[in-house]
This record gives structure tokens, C-alpha cells and sequence, in this order.
């Protein structure tokens, strides 16, 4: 029953969030657009005949660089900087005083940019073929669907990892500052610049202990088809989860004693 | 008899507080060795409001009112002391307390900016569980009492502040609170739009018996719709009475002002004993105590030539600052 009432609300939430989304379409156009940092990846591994020293064709790779791309339209996260100007300014108290914990309007509003995301994203996967028909190819119906589920638990370990930070905002007031930190081992880490795999094995090994290869890296490695232990990073990717939930919970419940509702 | 639905003990809060030298060496002091007091902003205060009540909270900018609405409705975390609002501590935000209660920050909003109103309506009725049948007949209620019709479809940042304020009372009480923290609703709305929103808060505390906390710098709002007043100065309790007492307390004397046939009238009744606030050609002013204003102006009519005579009370907001002020009034 529980459940029903929070689907019920987060359906609501979806429902008015996308509506809202839809006011900055342009807006979120040129963000996706914004997300072809892969491309220019790809193309800096090619001309430079790098994927040859990690034995990936020329293809398998561009389909790797073209899933980053996707699974990173789904599951790019700004809550820390939306949290921190709402917690500042006092915006967030109204919400805080509602019998639904605010980090769900946040967690709706992701969604529903996602949802306005997708045909924009599909348009640039759209040229991308174009240019590169030789990559096209269809997954199965199995493996897409894993893809999805993995790219949204992607999601959901970075809005946590995020939201963790979001809350220091509770005794930094500057918590984006702290979230820049996390954002260079993201960018290196999590597969967005390169392959993981082409990581040197000692390097790789520290790595997969990490949330971050599973960021990107192994979701897009597969949906691209890529030979991968399936299982172990969908465990890995539970299992982040499993630590960052709770810990996202402490925070949170020691955070709010330390608000001060100022600016309002 | 009325039952206590806010019961507040001993309440204390306290902010660290970090503060910088000026200047260049300030800066680099700053910043290697920041130095933080604590600054204890409520003091120890206590009070009690029964069900149905309309209290209202004076104070000076920055006198503490508002931070103890934050802390009765559990936005905030109190340093100590204890506080039950419908028999909840309100900072542990349980879901059947946070339904009982609104606040409303007049300078803060909750309704999305680019979307009409009735979508936010829609959307706290699903947070407070309410179905869309009931959603929508407490929708038409509000807007017919907050006399909104049309404003429910346009965006919120094409709205004026008026038609803004009234949707975010409309937001806030479409689950049907029974107890209502006010903090400045008035705050920045025109006469009438103020005039209507004391019309609806009235209202509504006459039809729901709603407890309603009220902080306001326009003593218009407090004397219209508060019996009770609460005066805070810096952080602790000055007044905790009725309203009209604290007047009389505080203005016990009125203002006349009498026009003389002549002049030389004026003269002879400033002579007479009476206190003169002033006196110009035949115009002069006394100041009478409330408790002998009858005898006094039987005397005055009777031995004098008087043309006409006004009685002044004096401004609600004089009187009222004067509270602001002041550490304590033991009436």
C-alpha cells in the first residue's frame, strides 16, 4: 500500500515535472546536445589508431563511444547544484514541511528531463548512423532491456552519490564545490574519455572497486555488445547502491537539524 | 474547555554564528582561523495555544518571531526545551503532523513558476494522498472563498502578487490543515488584496476552527484577526495577553482636540488645569486619561465656548512599536 501512495506521488510528481520540462525544450535540446564529449572522443581514437593497443575495432568502438553517449543523456544528475541554491535561498522549506522527502521532486524533475531528452538524443544517434552506417547494428531484446535497467541504476548511483554531497550544503553552504572534486575521477574514471579496459591491469583492478566505471563504462560496454561479466556489474552496481542509500539517509537526517531555513 | 494545541516549554535556539574583522588582515584571519559564537536567538520561552486560537507574534526585525514558527512547525531543530504541536514534537516531521500543518512565508513561494497554479494544486493534493474527486471539490471551495477563477490556468510568473499570494494559500491548504503558521502573508500585497486575505484567514478559522500562528509587521492584520498577541524581544517573551489590555496599557491617555469661538477661550481653558499637548490660536489639544474622559469633557462643554472637538486614539502602530522596544509589560 506504501508503495502504491509513493508511485501514486512520484507518478504526479513525473506527470507535473515533464509539463515543466517541456517550458525549456530548447533548453534541453542544447543540453543534449552538449553530451557529444564521446564523439569527440571517438574521433580522437581513431585518428590516432589508439584502440588498436586494447585490440577493439574500429567499430566496436564507435558503438562503445555512441552508448556512452546514451547512457549518459540517461543518467546525467545535477541535483547537488539545484539543492544547494534551493537550500540557501530557502526554498526548500515549503517542501520540507510536506509529508514527501523533496529529494523525489528533484529525483522527478531528472526523470522527466530524461523523458524530454530522449527524441532529442535519438535525433543525434539518428546522424551519428548517418555518417557511421557501418556501426549500425541491433541489440537483443534481452540485452537492451539489461541495458536499460543498468543505465538507470547508473542514474541512481550518481543521484545518490550526488545527493549525499548536496546535503553537506546542511554545514558547507558550498557543496557544488565538493561535487567538482568527485567530477575528475568521474570524467576519467567512469569510462566517458576512454574504455576502462584501455586502463593499465594493476590501474583497472583499483578502479572496479569504485562506483565509477559503473557510471558509464559497463553499461555502455553493454549495450554495445561488448563481452562483459554481466552479473558482476549488476551486482556492483546494487551493491553501490545498497552503501549509498543509507549513508544518503544518515546524512540527511543529521543535515536537516543543522538547516536554518535562511533566506526565508 | 478549549484543549492546549501548541504547548511550548522552555524553548531555546542557538545559531553559530561566524564573524570577520575588517579589511585586508580581517580576510587572511578569516581564512585561516574562522572565528564562530554562538548566538542564542530564542530564549527559554514558554506559552501555550489552545485549539481554534488566532495568536499573533510581534516583534522587531529580527526579534526572534520567526524563528520560533520555524520551529513549531518543524523546520527547523531546537537547541532546548520542548515543544508538542497537536501532540507532536514537530521536528520529527511525522506524516500525520506534516498533515495537520501549513506554513506560509509571504516572501517565499512553493507553486511552480511556469506552470499554471492548478497544476501545483494537483500536485500537493497526491502528496497529501487525496484523491482527484477531493482534490478537485476542495479546489472549488478555496478558489470561491480566495475569489480565484481564471488565475488557476495561467502560469504562475504571468500572475500578479495579489493572485500569486492568493494561489499559495490556496496550495497550502488544500489538504485541510488545522494549524497555520503565517509568517508576513501580507507582506507586499495593496490594501485590498491585504483587506481580502484577512476576510478569507477569518473564514477560515471560523468554518475549520484552525489554529492560526500569525507574524506580521502590518499591525492592520494583528489587530483585525488576533485577540492575542505574543511580543518577542530579542529572543524572549515581553507580552503574552490579549490584545486590547496591551493597548489600554500602553495608550491610557487620548488626544482632544478642541476648537474655541476665540481665542481668548483656548487661553482660558489651557489655564484650567487640564494637560496641554498643544495649543494653536484657538485650537488646543489635551491629553485625557481613558478613565476620565466622560468628566472631563462634561466639564469642558459646560464651562467653555467650544465650537467643535475631536477625540484622537492614537496610531495602532505607535502604540504597538513602543512594545517592540521594551523588554517586558507586566500587566
Amino acid at each position: 500500500m506504501i508503495f502504491n501512495l509513493i508511485n501514486r506521488k512520484l507518478f504526479t510528481l513525473l506527470k507535473v515535472q515533464y509539463s515543466n520540462m517541456l517550458e525549456y525544450r530548447v533548453e534541453i535540446a542544447l543540453w543534449a546536445i552538449s553530451g557529444i564529449i564521446p564523439f569527440f572522443m571517438l574521433n580522437i581514437w581513431t585518428n590516432n589508431n589508439l584502440n588498436e593497443s586494447i585490440n577493439i575495432s574500429d567499430t566496436l568502438l564507435s558503438r562503445y563511444f555512441l552508448c556512452a553517449f546514451f547512457v549518459r543523456q540517461f543518467s546525467v544528475v545535477w541535483v547537488v547544484f539545484s539543492f544547494e541554491e534551493d537550500s540557501l535561498m530557502g526554498k526548500v522549506s515549503p517542501y520540507l514541511i510536506q509529508p514527501l522527502n523533496p529529494f523525489f521532486r528533484y529525483f522527478a524533475q531528472h526523470l522527466a528531463e530524461q523523458i524530454t531528452r530522449f527524441p532529442f538524443a535519438l535525433i543525434i544517434a539518428f546522424f551519428f548512423f548517418i555518417f557511421n552506417p557501418e556501426t549500425i547494428w541491433i541489440p537483443n531484446l534481452g540485452i537492451l532491456l539489461l541495458s536499460i535497467v543498468s543505465t538507470f541504476l547508473s542514474f541512481l548511483i550518481q543521484f545518490l552519490i550526488q545527493s549525499i554531497v548536496a546535503c553537506l550544503c546542511f554545514w558547507t553552504e558550498k557543496a557544488s564545490s565538493i561535487e567538482r572534486l568527485l567530477f575528475i575521477p568521474t570524467l576519467f574514471l567512469s569510462g566517458l574519455l576512454a574504455p576502462v579496459v584501455s586502463f593499465p591491469a594493476y590501474v583497472k583492478s583499483w578502479i572496479y572497486l569504485t562506483p565509477f566505471p559503473y557510471l558509464i563504462d559497463f553499461p555502455a560496454n553493454l549495450l554495445s555488445g561488448n563481452d562483459i561479466n554481466i552479473s558482476g556489474g549488476l551486482i556492483m552496481q546494487i551493491l553501490w547502491i545498497f552503501i549509498l542509500f543509507p549513508l544518503f539517509k544518515k546524512i540527511w537526517s543529521e543535515g536537516t537539524k543543522k538547516y536554518t531555513a535562511m533566506g526565508s | 474547555m478549549l484543549k492546549n494545541i501548541i504547548d511550548v516549554k522552555n524553548l531555546s535556539k542557538s545559531f553559530d554564528i561566524s564573524s570577520k574583522e575588517p579589511g585586508l588582515k580581517g580576510t587572511i584571519k578569516h581564512f585561516f582561523r574562522r572565528q564562530t559564537k554562538s548566538l542564542k536567538v530564542i530564549k527559554d520561552i514558554s506559552f501555550e495555544i489552545k485549539e481554534g486560537e488566532i495568536v499573533g507574534f510581534l516583534g522587531a526585525n529580527g526579534a526572534g518571531k520567526t524563528t520560533i514558527l520555524k520551529m513549531l512547525c518543524g523546520l527547523i531543530y531546537p537547541s532546548e526545551g520542548s515543544i508538542l504541536v497537536s501532540g507532536y514534537f514537530p521536528f520529527r516531521r511525522k506524516e500525520n503532523f506534516l498533515k495537520n500543518i501549513t506554513l506560509i512565508m509571504g516572501q517565499k513561494q512553493q507553486l511552480l513558476w511556469d506552470l499554471p497554479p492548478i497544476e501545483s494544486f494537483y500536485l500537493n493534493a497526491s502528496i497529501y494522498d487525496l484523491d482527484k474527486f477531493e482534490a478537485k471539490k476542495r479546489i472549488k471551495k478555496l478558489s470561491e472563498m480566495l475569489e480565484i477563477d481564471e488565475e488557476l490556468f495561467i502560469p504562475v510568473r504571468k500572475l500578479s502578487l495579489g493572485q500569486r499570494m492568493k494561489s499559495e494559500l490556496l496550495a497550502a491548504l488544500i489538504h485541510e490543515p488545522n494549524i497555520l503558521f503565517l509568517d508576513e502573508p501580507t507582506l507586499g500585497l495593496d490594501i485590498n488584496a491585504q483587506r481580502n486575505l484577512r476576510k478569507f484567514l477569518q473564514k477560515y478559522n471560523e468554518e475549520t476552527n484552525a489554529t492560526i500562528c500569525l507574524t506580521s509587521h502590518y499591525m492592520k492584520d494583528i489587530t483585525s484577526l488576533c485577540k492575542r498577541v505574543i511580543c518577542v524581544h530579542e529572543g524572549a517573551i515581553s507580552y503574552d495577553g490579549k490584545l486590547d489590555l496591551l493597548l489600554k496599557k500602553l495608550s491610557p491617555v487620548k488626544e482632544i482636540l478642541i476648537v474655541c469661538r476665540s481665542e481668548e477661550d483656548a487661553i482660558k481653558l489651557e489655564n484650567s488645569g487640564f494637560t496641554v499637548k498643544n495649543k494653536i490660536k484657538n485650537e488646543i489639544t489635551l491629553k485625557i486619561e481613558n478613565n476620565a474622559i466622560t468628566s472631563s469633557l462634561k466639564t469642558i462643554l459646560n464651562n467653555f465656548d467650544i465650537e467643535d472637538l475631536f477625540i484622537n486614539e492614537p496610531p495602532i502602530d505607535e502604540v504597538i512599536g513602543k512594545v517592540l522596544i521594551k523588554k517586558d509589560y507586566d500587566i
